[in-house]
C-alpha cells in the first residue's frame, strides 16, 4: 500500500517530447533523403556549395532518419513500454529528462557538424569524437533509466519487448564504444583505433549490428507491444517470441562480414558472414510469422484501423527485407548485386518499409494516449498518409531494384575478347530515369510524414497532457 | 590448447545453449507462464 500519490501515476513527461521529436526529426531527415535523391538526378543541385554537397548531406540523411527520426521513436516508445509492462513508473525520472535534452544535443551538433565537414569518415559512424563523448553518456544514462525501471518492476516476468529494448541498448553501447574508438589530433579531427582491413571488419561488424540491434531488435520491441496492443490480441505465440529473440542474439553479431565480400578480408571470414546471414533468415521469418499471426481473427480490423495497417504492412516489409538481406549475402549474388543501387532499394525496403511503417503506427498509438485522446485528431490524414507512403516505398525500392540490376549485369558484361562492352558512364546513364522515379517516391513519403506533423500537431492542440494511471492491482504474472 | 580450440568450445557451447533455450520455451511446462506474459501489454493500464 502506497500513499505516495506520485507513484500512482506513469511518468510521461518525456515521452510526450521524445513523440513530437520524433515526427518533426522524420520530416527533416526525410526530405534531406529527398534533397540528396534530387541531386543524383540533377547533380547541378549541388550548385558548387561543399555544405550542400551530396557527400556531406548523405551522412546528415542517414544521422537524421536513423538516430534522430528512429532514435526518438525509440526513446519515446521504450520508456511507455517498460512502465506499462512493468506496471511501474520510470527509475531515475531526472535523467530520463537529461537522456531527452542530451540526445537533442547529439542530434543539433550533427546536424551543424556534418556539413561542415567534420567526419570520422565510418558509415554510420561519422560523428566526430567529442559528439561521440556526449552520445556515450546520454546513452549511460539510457541504460540506468532503463534497467532501473526493469529492477523496480512490479510483474515478475520481464515482458519479450523489454527483452528486445534492453538488448539493443546494451549493444549499441558495445558497438559505439568499440567503433568509435579513436586517437584525437584536435577538437573535431580523430585518427580511428585500428587500421586496414581490421578497421572494415570493425566498421562493418559495427555497421551490420547497427541494423541488426537498432534497426531491427530495438522496432521488433515496439512490434511485440504495440501489435497486441492495437490488435487487442496477445502475440501469437510467446514461445515462438522467445526463440525469435534468442535466434537473432546468437546470430547476428556474425553476419557483419557480408559486407566485405570480395575484399582483401580473408575468404573463410566472408564466407562465415555469409553462412550466418542465411541463418538468420530463420529467427526473423519466425519473427514476422508471429506478429503476422497475431491478427489472426482479427484480419477485418484492417479494412477501417489505417493505425493497423502500417503495422501489417511494416511486417510484410520486414519479412521481405530478411529474405532479400541473406539472399543478397550469398557471394555470387553479392558479385553482382553489391555497389549497386540494388542495395541501397534492399536498405530503404527496411528502413522505409519496416522500420518507417512500424513507428509511425506506434506513434499514431501513442499520441492520442500521451494527451488524454482516443485517436489521432483526423484518421482520414492517417489514411491518407498511409497510401502515400506505401506507394513511396514501392516506387523507391522497384527504381532501385532495377537501376541495380540493370548497372550489374552492364559493369560484368564483357566482349568476347575480354574488353568491357559498357562504359562506366553508359551504366550512369541507364541508370538516370531510375534516379528520378526513387525521387518522386522519396517525396511521396516525405509528403505522408508531413500529414502527420500536421496531424499530430492538431491532436495535441486539441487533447491535454493527461497523467496515465498505474493499474491499481497489479497484474499476476 | 590454444585459442582455436577455446573458440571452437565458445561456438559449440553458444550453439548448445541456444538449442538448449528452444527446448526450454517449447517443453510446455510454461504453457501457463507465458500465456500470463503474453496479456501483460493488455493489462498494463487503464482504459
Amino acid at each position: 500500500m502506497s500513499n505516495n500519490n506520485v507513484e500512482t501515476f506513469y511518468d510521461d513527461y518525456v515521452i510526450r517530447k521524445f513523440t513530437v521529436m520524433a515526427v518533426v526529426w522524420g520530416v527533416v531527415g526525410m526530405l534531406v533523403g529527398v534533397i540528396i535523391a534530387a541531386q543524383l538526378a540533377f547533380p547541378a543541385l549541388n550548385f558548387d556549395l561543399p555544405w550542400i554537397s551530396f557527400g556531406r548531406l548523405r551522412p546528415l540523411h542517414t544521422n537524421a532518419v536513423i538516430f534522430a527520426f528512429g532514435g526518438c521513436a525509440l526513446f519515446a516508445t521504450s520508456y511507455y513500454v517498460v512502465q506499462r509492462t512493468s506496471q511501474v513508473k520510470l527509475a531515475f525520472p531526472l535523467l530520463a529528462r537529461y537522456t531527452f535534452w542530451g540526445y537533442q544535443a547529439v542530434i543539433l551538433a550533427a546536424a551543424i557538424s556534418l556539413p561542415l565537414g567534420y567526419t570520422q569518415g565510418k558509415e554510420y559512424a561519422e560523428l566526430e569524437w567529442p559528439i561521440d563523448l556526449l552520445l556515450l553518456v546520454v546513452w549511460v544514462m539510457y541504460a540506468l533509466v532503463f534497467f532501473g525501471t526493469i529492477a523496480n518492476r512490479k510483474i515478475k516476468h520481464i515482458y519479450v519487448a523489454n527483452w528486445f529494448y534492453g538488448a539493443f541498448i546494451i549493444v549499441v553501447a558495445l558497438l559505439h564504444i568499440v567503433n568509435s574508438a579513436a586517437i584525437p589530433s584536435e577538437w573535431f579531427r580523430s585518427y580511428s583505433a585500428y587500421s586496414g582491413v581490421q578497421d572494415a571488419m570493425i566498421q562493418w561488424w559495427y555497421g551490420h549490428n547497427a541494423v541488426g540491434f537498432f534497426l531491427t531488435a530495438a522496432f521488433l520491441g515496439m512490434m511485440y507491444y504495440f501489435v497486441p496492443k492495437q490488435a487487442q490480441r496477445p502475440v501469437y505465440s510467446y514461445r515462438l517470441s522467445i526463440v525469435h529473440f534468442w535466434g537473432l542474439i546468437f546470430t547476428y553479431m556474425w553476419a557483419g562480414s557480408h559486407h566485405l565480400h570480395y575484399t582483401a578480408l580473408p575468404d573463410w571470414t566472408q564466407s562465415v558472414g555469409m553462412v550466418l546471414s542465411l541463418i538468420l533468415l530463420a529467427p526473423s521469418w519466425g519473427g514476422m510469422i508471429n506478429g503476422m499471426m497475431t491478427m489472426s481473427g482479427a484480419w477485418h480490423k484492417l479494412r477501417d484501423d489505417p493505425i493497423l495497417r502500417f503495422m501489417i504492412v511494416s511486417l510484410s516489409f520486414y519479412g521481405m527485407s530478411t529474405f532479400e538481406g541473406p539472399m543478397m549475402a550469398i557471394k555470387t549474388v553479392n558479385a553482382l548485386s553489391h555497389y549497386t543501387d540494388w542495395t541501397v532499394g534492399h536498405v530503404h525496403s527496411g528502413a522505409l518499409g519496416w522500420v518507417g511503417f512500424i513507428s509511425m503506427g506506434s506513434l499514431y498509438f501513442l499520441t492520442p494516449r500521451l494527451w488524454g485522446l482516443k485517436q489521432m485528431y483526423s484518421t482520414k490524414a492517417i489514411e491518407l498518409h498511409f497510401w502515400l507512403a506505401t506507394i513511396g516505398v514501392v516506387l523507391y525500392i522497384t527504381a532501385m531494384w532495377i537501376s541495380g540490376v540493370t548497372a550489374g549485369l552492364m559493369w560484368r558484361a564483357v566482349n568476347e575478347d575480354g574488353t568491357l562492352t559498357y562504359t562506366f558512364v553508359e551504366s550512369v546513364k541507364a541508370m538516370h530515369p531510375f534516379y528520378v522515379i526513387r525521387m518522386i517516391g522519396g517525396l511521396m513519403y516525405v509528403s505522408g510524414m508531413i500529414i502527420m506533423l500536421w496531424n499530430v500537431i492538431k491532436t495535441v492542440q486539441m487533447g491535454q497532457a493527461t497523467p496515465a494511471r498505474i493499474p491499481a492491482v497489479a497484474a499476476h504474472a | 590448447m590454444d585459442i582455436t580450440d577455446l573458440r571452437s568450445i565458445a561456438t559449440v557451447a553458444a550453439l548448445v545453449t541456444f538449442v538448449g533455450i528452444w527446448v526450454w520455451a517449447w517443453s510446455g511446462r510454461h504453457k501457463k507462464d507465458f500465456d500470463e506474459a503474453a496479456r501483460l501489454p493488455l493489462e498494463g493500464d487503464e482504459e
